[in-house]
C-alpha cells in the first residue's frame, strides 16, 4: 500500500477520563469523530471532582465540572469504557488496534438505574477512597453521587458475597460472576490522559502523617466540601474539634530531591494552599489562623497574584518563607513546628492541625502504558513532550494532556485536551463523521390546535419512591387531573422497556404532552426528552415532577406528607404541561472557515491547525510580516530552536492552500453570530478594502509585546538592557555580552506592581536559562539574578537547580526595598541590594545590567470593541470560565489564544493556539447549527425601546433592529431570562419558562379546575 | 390549627440550588415537607410578579435561592436576582407584610447541608408566620376552593 492508500480511520480513542480526558472527548465528538473513552475507575471525573473550589475564582468544582459530566454521559458519539485500561496498542497512526482489559464492575452498567437500594442493604464497609479514606463507604458504592455513568459497582476486595443486593435489585443488575474481558478497539489515534496521583507522604517519615491531625491537601479537600466526609463542617480529624489555628507546609514531594525524590516544582500547590486558607477561613465559625511556610511563592498564572495579595492583606493569612524542620506531635492531638526565619531567628509554634500541600506525581498509569507503548518518559517519570510539538509523545499518532506529561492546573489541562484533540484528529480529517452515529427520528407530529392530551408516567424507582408514597394513589389521583388522559405507573420509569412502552402509549393514545413524576431533571429529563422525541413528539412537551430527590429521598418519616406532596408537584407539572408548547429549533448555514487576527506564532498555529484540519483559514495580520514576538526569540525552555521553527511555520502557513494570508490589514466590520460571521477587511496604511470574508469562527491572537523599562536608567546606556535586548545582543554581537565579567539580572520590572498588578510568567525562566548558557561559556562570569520569588514551576525547575550548581547567585529583594542603581561620577554603575540572609546591603558593580521586563498584551481598543470582547484591568482578553473554557469567549464562535490572553511561554501559546482551533472546528465541521429552544423571544408590539435588555442581558446579546426593536438572536441566547424579568413592559418571553406556564404551577399549588374548566 | 401544614413555593435557579435540593435527596438529608419547588433557568428569570402571584394565590412563604454571587451559570444572572429581590424585600416589608414568610439564600449545588439548614429554617418560620390571609385572594371563600 502506498501512503496515500492507508486507511484513516474516524474514530479516536481517550486513555484516561479526568477533566483533560473530558475536555478531549467531547471537543472530537463534537467535530465529527467517534471517542472511545477508557477509565480505571467506576466513573469518569478525575481528581477535579474530588475538589471542593477552585482558584482564583473559588468556583465550586463540581458545579462547574457537572454539566461536563453529564455530556460526557450522554453524547451519542462518546462511549465510555469505565473500569478498564488499554493492555496494547498496535499498527500505526491513522490506523491503530487498541486492545483493552475491561475489569469486572459486578454490576451491568445498562440494566443498573443508580437508585442506589443495594448500597442501603448492603453490610459490608470499606474505606471510601473518594473521601481519601476520611470516612467509609459500602461494598456496594458510586464513587460520588454526580458520578457518570450513574451505576453502582461492587468493591469484590470487601464483599463478603452475602447475596443481599443480588435480591433487593429489582433491576436485575447484580452479576456476581462478571469475568474481565478484552476488548479490541480499531482507531485512527490515541490520546492518553491518564493525569496524576498526590504525592504520598508515608513514602518519608519526616512530615508526622502518621498523626490524624496531618492531613494532605486532597484530604483537606474533602473535609471542606460540602459533601465530604464533614459535610463541609471544618473539623479536624483526630478529636473532630474545630481547628483554631492550621498550618500550611509547601513542597512536599516536590522540589524535594532528599526526602522525596521529586525535583519537580508540583506548579499548582501555592494556589490551592492559598485557596485553602480562604476556604477555611469562611468555614471556620470563629477567627481561624492559618500559615503557609513556604520557599517561593509561584503564584504565575492570571489573577494569581491578585489571589495572593488579597490572600495576605484582606484575609491576613501568615505567609512564612521557611522550610519547616520538624513536626513533633504534643498533648490534646497539637503539633509543634520548629523553623527558622529568614533573620535566622529559631522559633517553635504549635498549631492544631498540619496541611501537607503535597505535589503532583505521575499517576501509576503513565509508567504502564509508557512500557506497553514504548513512549518515552523524562527524568521525573512523567511522557516526555516537547515545547514546539507540547502534545505529541514519541510514538506517532499517540499524543498526550494534562498532568501525565508535568504537573498543572486545571485550565492548563483543559487547553492542552482540546490541542492534543485537534492534532489528533488533524490527520483524520479525510475520515470526519465517518464513524459518528446520527440518531435516526420520526417526523414531529403537528398538535397544533389540538386540546392538551397529558400522559402521566409515575415512578416506583424501585422502592425508592414507592417505598415510602403511595404510588398507586398518587396514580388514581393524577387521573383526576384536567386534560390527563393517561396515567400509570412504572418499577422504573427509565428502563429501556418502560421507555418503549411509553413510545407506544404515546401513539396508542394520540398523547400530546407527557408529565413524569420520577427523579430530578437535571439527570433525566434528557433521557425523557429523546423517548418522547422517537415517539413523534417534539422534545419541549414534557414535564417533571421530582417526587423522589426532592420528596420520598428527604421526607422518609413523613410517608402521608410524601404522598400529599407528590400529589402536588403532579398536580403542578400537569398544570404547566397544560401550557406547554412545542419549540423548534432552526438549523442555520455554516460557514466552513476560520478568521485568525494575528500573525505571529499563535496566530500562524491557528491558521495552519485549521487549514490541517481541512477548513479554509484567513490570517489577518496588521503588520507587514508574520512571526510577531518570535522574532526576537532564541530559544525554547528547553532547548528548542525557535528561529528554525519560525521559518519552517512561516514556509508552512504561506505555502498551504487552505490559508490565505491578509498583510497590512486589520478587520473593520464585523457582524453575524456563530457559525456565520461577515467581516470586512481594510489595509491599514490606504484604508481601502481589502476583502469581505465569510467564516463560522474566530480566533483573535493578537499578541503581546515587552514592557519598556522607566528607571534602571534604561535607554541611556548600553550597559542596561531587557531580556529581548540581551537576545537579540547574543544573537547579533555575543561579544559585547561575554566580555562582561559580571552580569546582574533584576527581575520582576515592571511586573507584581500596583501597575501591572500580575506575575509575566515567563521571566524567571528566561533569566535561568540565559544564566546557564551564560555560565557555560564563561565560567568565570559572575552572575547575580536579583529576584522576589524564583517562579520556575513545574520542570523548569531543573534549570534552577542547574542555575545553582553552576553558581549563579540569587539574592531575594523586598517590593519595598527594590535594588538601587547608582552611576558614580566616573560613570561607573553600582548595584545596592539588601541581602535578606546577611541583612546588610550588598554592592555589585556589574558589566552589564539585565531586566526581566514585564509582558504586555498589545493594545487593540478599536478591534476588540469591534468583536465584541472583554478584556481585563491589564489589558488582556477574558476567557469565558477561568477553569474550564480557557479559550472560548463568552460569546459563541470567538475563541482566543496566546500572549493576547496572558503572558505565556512558546509551547504555552503553540498548545492554546491548537486548542483554539479544536474549539473552532466543533462549529465549522458541522453542515449546520441548531439553535432556539429555550431562548428569549421579543414581541415587537410592546417594546418600547427603553434598552433594559440590552443593559442586563450578561452576555450583551440583545441590540435595537433597524426595525427600532429590540433583537435577540436565537442563536446567540443562553436562555438565562434576566432579561425576561428585567424588560419593564414584559416584551420578553423565555420559550418554555413563560410567566404564564410558571405562574400556572404556582395557581394550580392551591387551587385544581375542575375537569370540564 | 395543630396540624396545619404550610405551603411554601420555592423558585430555584437549575444550576445550583436546584442540584443542591437533589444532593441532600442522594445524601438522604431530611428536611419539613412543606416546600414545592418551581425550577427556573437563572435566579435573574424569577420576577416579582411570580412573588406576588404566589402570595396571592395562597403560599404561606416563598424562598427563591440561586447560585452564590461569582458562581452564576450566566455569568451574572444572579446579580440582577440580589439587586431586585433587596428591593423588593423593602417594599413587601413596607406592605405589611409579616416576618418570615419571604426568603432568598444563596446555596451552591454542592451545599446540600446548607441547603437542609436553610430549608427547615425556611419552613419553621413560616410555620411561626401562621398561614397567610393578608395578600391570598381566596381567603375566606368556602373551603371547597381551597386544596389542601
Amino acid at each position: 500500500m502506498t501512503l496515500a492508500e492507508k486507511r484513516k480511520l474516524g474514530s479516536v480513542l481517550v486513555v484516561g477520563a479526568g477533566v483533560a480526558g473530558i475536555q478531549a472527548s467531547l471537543d472530537m465528538a463534537n467535530s465529527g469523530f467517534y471517542v472511545h473513552l477508557v477509565d480505571r475507575s467506576p466513573s469518569v471525573g478525575g481528581i477535579m471532582a474530588q475538589l471542593d473550589k477552585t482558584f482564583p475564582t473559588n468556583d465550586c468544582a463540581m458545579c462547574v465540572i457537572s454539566p461536563f459530566l453529564v455530556e460526557v454521559g450522554r453524547h451519542l458519539n462518546i462511549h465510555v469504557i469505565p473500569c478498564s485500561e488499554l493492555e496494547r496498542l498496535d499498527g500505526e497512526k491513522g490506523d491503530f488496534k487498541a486492545t483493552i482489559v475491561n475489569h469486572p464492575r459486578y454490576i451491568d452498567t445498562e440494566k443498573c438505574t443508580g437508585c442506589g437500594q443495594c448500597r442501603q442493604v448492603c453490610p459490608v464497609v470499606a474505606i471510601n477512597e473518594f473521601n481519601c479514606g476520611l470516612d467509609l463507604r459500602k461494598a456496594t458504592y458510586i464513587p460520588y453521587p454526580q458520578a457518570v455513568p450513574l451505576a453502582y459497582a461492587i468493591d469484590r476486595n470487601a464483599c463478603i458475597g452475602c447475596g443481599m443486593c443480588e435480591k433487593v435489585c429489582l433491576a436485575g443488575a447484580v452479576t456476581y460472576d462478571d469475568k474481565t474481558k478484552i476488548t479490541e478497539l480499531e482507531v485512527g489515534s490515541v490520546i492518553l490522559a491518564p493525569g496524576g496521583e498526590m504525592y504520598d507522604p508515608k513514602e518519608a517519615d519526616s512530615w508526622s502523617y502518621s498523626h490524624p491531625n496531618v492531613v494532605t491537601s486532597l484530604e483537606f479537600e474533602r473535609i471542606l466540601s460540602a459533601s465530604g466526609p464533614y459535610r463541609g463542617h471544618l473539623m479536624r480529624p483526630y478529636d473532630r474539634e474545630e481547628p483554631e489555628k492550621i498550618a500550611w507546609l509547601q513542597c512536599v514531594g516536590s522540589r524535594d530531591i532528599n526526602r522525596a525524590k521529586n525535583s519537580h516544582c508540583s506548579s499548582v500547590c501555592c494556589m490551592y494552599a492559598i485557596k485553602q486558607t480562604m476556604i477555611a477561613k469562611e468555614h471556620s465559625a470563629h477567627e481561624l489562623d492559618t500559615a503557609i511556610f513556604y520557599m517561593d511563592m509561584r503564584t504565575y498564572g492570571k489573577d494569581f497574584d491578585k489571589y495572593y495579595s488579597r490572600a495576605k492583606e484582606e484575609r491576613g493569612v501568615r505567609f512564612i518563607r521557611s522550610r519547616v524542620h520538624s513536626i513533633e506531635p504534643v498533648e490534646n492531638g497539637n503539633l509543634r513546628l520548629r523553623y527558622v526565619k529568614e533573620s535566622g531567628e529559631s522559633v517553635e509554634e504549635i498549631f492544631n492541625m498540619v496541611v501537607l500541600s503535597v505535589g503532583f506525581k505521575p499517576s501509576s498509569g503513565v509508567e504502564t502504558i509508557a512500557k506497553k507503548l514504548g513512549l518515552t518518559l523524562n527524568e521525573q517519570h512523567f511522557f516526555r513532550t516537547g515545547d514546539i510539538r507540547p502534545v505529541a509523545t514519541s510514538r506517532d499518532g499517540v499524543y498526550v494532556c494534562g498532568v501525565s506529561h508535568g504537573p498543572k492546573d486545571i485550565p492548563q489541562s483543559v487547553m492542552e485536551a482540546s490541542a492534543a484533540a485537534s492534532v489528533a484528529t488533524s490527520d483524520l480529517s479525510s475520515a470526519r463523521w465517518s464513524a459518528t452515529r446520527t440518531p435516526q427520528l420520526p417526523p414531529e407530529t403537528d398538535f397544533s390546535k389540538m386540546v392538551p392530551r397529558i400522559g402521566v408516567f409515575v415512578c416506583n424507582c424501585g422502592i425508592n419512591i414507592g417505598g415510602v408514597a403511595d404510588v398507586p394513589a398518587i396514580r388514581e389521583y393524577a387521573k383526576t387531573l384536567p386534560h390527563v388522559v393517561h396515567v400509570e405507573d412504572n418499577l422504573f420509569t427509565c428502563s429501556q422497556d418502560t421507555q418503549e412502552r411509553m413510545k407506544q402509549v404515546i401513539r396508542e393514545k394520540n398523547i400530546n404532552r407527557v408529565v413524569v413524576a420520577s427523579c430530578s431533571p437535571r439527570t433525566h429529563e434528557p433521557l425523557f426528552q429523546e423517548t418522547i422525541r422517537e415517539a413523534g413528539l417534539n422534545k419541549y412537551l414534557f414535564e417533571m415532577a421530582n417526587i423522589r430527590d426532592q420528596n420520598t429521598w428527604v421526607h422518609k418519616n413523613n410517608p402521608d406528607l410524601a404522598t400529599a406532596k407528590a400529589k402536588d408537584l403532579v398536580r403542578m407539572a400537569v398544570a404547566k404541561a397544560e401550557y406547554i408548547e412545542p419549540l423548534h429549533q432552526v438549523k442555520l448555514d455554516v460557514k466552513p472557515a476560520v478568521l485568525i487576527v494575528g500573525g505571529g506564532v499563535a496566530g500562524m498555529e491557528a491558521a495552519l491547525g485549521a487549514a490541517e484540519q481541512g477548513f479554509q483559514a484567513y490570517l489577518v495580520e496588521k503588520t507587514d510580516t508574520l512571526g510577531g514576538m518570535a522574532h526576537q526569540l532564541r530559544k525554547t525552555w528547553q532547548g528548542e530552536d525557535i528561529p528554525a521553527y519560525l521559518e519552517r511555520l512561516i514556509k508552512d502557513v504561506t505555502n498551504h492552500s487552505k490559508i490565505q494570508i491578509f498583510l497590512n490589514t486589520k478587520p473593520v466590520h464585523f457582524t453575524g453570530t456563530i457559525g456565520s460571521f461577515t467581516t470586512t477587511l481594510n489595509d491599514i496604511h490606504t484604508g481601502n478594502p481589502n476583502g469581505i470574508i465569510e467564516h463560522g469562527a474566530a480566533i483573535l491572537a493578537t499578541g503581546g509585546r515587552e514592557y519598556r523599562p522607566e528607571g534602571y536608567q534604561y535607554g541611556n546606556r548600553p550597559d542596561v538592557m531587557t531580556h529581548l535586548d540581551l537576545d537579540q545582543a547574543m544573537k547579533d554581537t555575543p561579544a559585547t555580552v561575554m566580555n562582561a565579567d559580571t552580569i546582574v539580572f533584576i527581575q520582576c520590572v515592571g511586573s507584581r506592581n500596583s501597575d501591572r498588578p500580575y506575575c509575566s510568567r515567563v521571566c524567571c525562566t528566561h533569566t535561568l536559562k540565559n544564566a546557564i548558557e551564560l555560565k557555560k561559556i564563561k565560567p568565570g562570569m559572575n552572575i547575580f539574578v536579583m529576584y522576589r520569588d524564583v517562579r520556575s514551576y513545574g520542570f523548569r525547575e531543573s534549570l534552577y537547580q542547574e542555575a545553582r550548581a553552576l553558581g549563579v547567585h540569587f539574592i531575594r529583594f523586598d517590593p519595598e526595598n527594590p535594588p538601587q542603581m547608582n552611576i558614580a561620577e566616573n560613570n561607573i554603575l553600582t548595584i545596592t541590594v539588601t541581602d535578606h540572609i546577611l541583612q546588610r546591603p550588598i554592592v555589585i558593580s556589574p558589566d552589564l545590567v539585565v531586566l526581566a521586563a514585564a509582558v504586555l498584551p498589545n493594545e487593540n481598543k478599536e478591534l476588540f470593541e469591534l468583536f465584541k470582547v472583554p478584556v481585563n484591568a491589564e489589558g488582556f482578553l477574558v476567557e469565558a470560565h477561568a477553569k474550564l473554557r480557557p479559550v472560548d469567549f463568552g460569546s459563541e464562535g470567538l475563541f482566543l489564544a496566546g500572549l493576547a490572553h496572558y503572558p505565556k511561554s512558546i509551547d504555552e501559546s503553540i498548545a492554546q493556539a491548537r486548542a483554539a482551533v479544536s474549539r473552532a472546528v466543533t462549529i465549522v465541521s458541522k453542515d449546520g447549527i441548531m439553535v432556539g429552544g429555550v431562548v428569549a423571544a421579543v414581541n415587537p408590539d410592546r417594546c418600547a425601546v427603553c434598552c433594559t435588555c440590552v443593559r442586563a442581558c450578561p452576555y450583551g446579546i440583545p441590540f435595537i433592529g433597524n426595525e427600532g426593536h429590540a433583537v435577540i438572536q436565537q442563536a446567540e441566547c443562553h436562555g438565562c431570562g434576566v432579561c425576561v424579568s428585567e424588560c419593564p413592559g414584559k416584551a420578553i418571553t423565555l420559550q418554555h419558562f413563560t410567566d404564564q406556564q410558571l405562574i400556572a404551577k404556582t395557581r394550580a399549588l392551591f387551587y385544581q379546575p375542575a375537569m370540564n374548566e | 390549627m395543630s396540624d396545619w401544614e404550610p405551603k411554601i413555593i420555592a423558585f430555584f435557579c437549575n444550576w445550583c440550588t436546584y442540584g443542591a435540593a437533589d444532593l441532600a435527596g442522594v445524601s438522604r438529608l431530611q428536611y419539613p415537607p412543606n416546600i414545592r419547588v418551581i425550577r427556573v433557568p437563572c435566579s435573574g428569570r424569577i420576577s416579582t410578579k411570580f412573588i406576588l402571584s404566589a402570595f396571592r394565590e395562597g403560599a404561606d412563604g416563598v424562598w427563591v435561592s440561586g447560585c452564590h454571587p461569582g458562581d452564576c451559570h450566566y455569568i451574572e444572572g444572579n446579580y440582577y436576582a440580589r439587586k431586585k429581590f433587596l428591593l423588593f424585600k423593602n417594599l413587601m416589608d413596607h406592605m405589611g407584610i409579616e416576618p418570615g414568610r419571604l426568603h432568598f439564600a444563596w446555596i451552591s449545588s454542592a451545599e446540600s447541608t446548607k441547603f437542609q439548614k436553610i430549608a427547615t429554617e425556611v419552613c419553621d418560620s413560616v410555620k411561626q408566620a401562621g398561614p397567610s390571609i393578608q395578600f391570598n385572594k381566596r381567603a375566606g371563600l368556602p373551603a371547597q376552593a381551597h386544596l389542601s
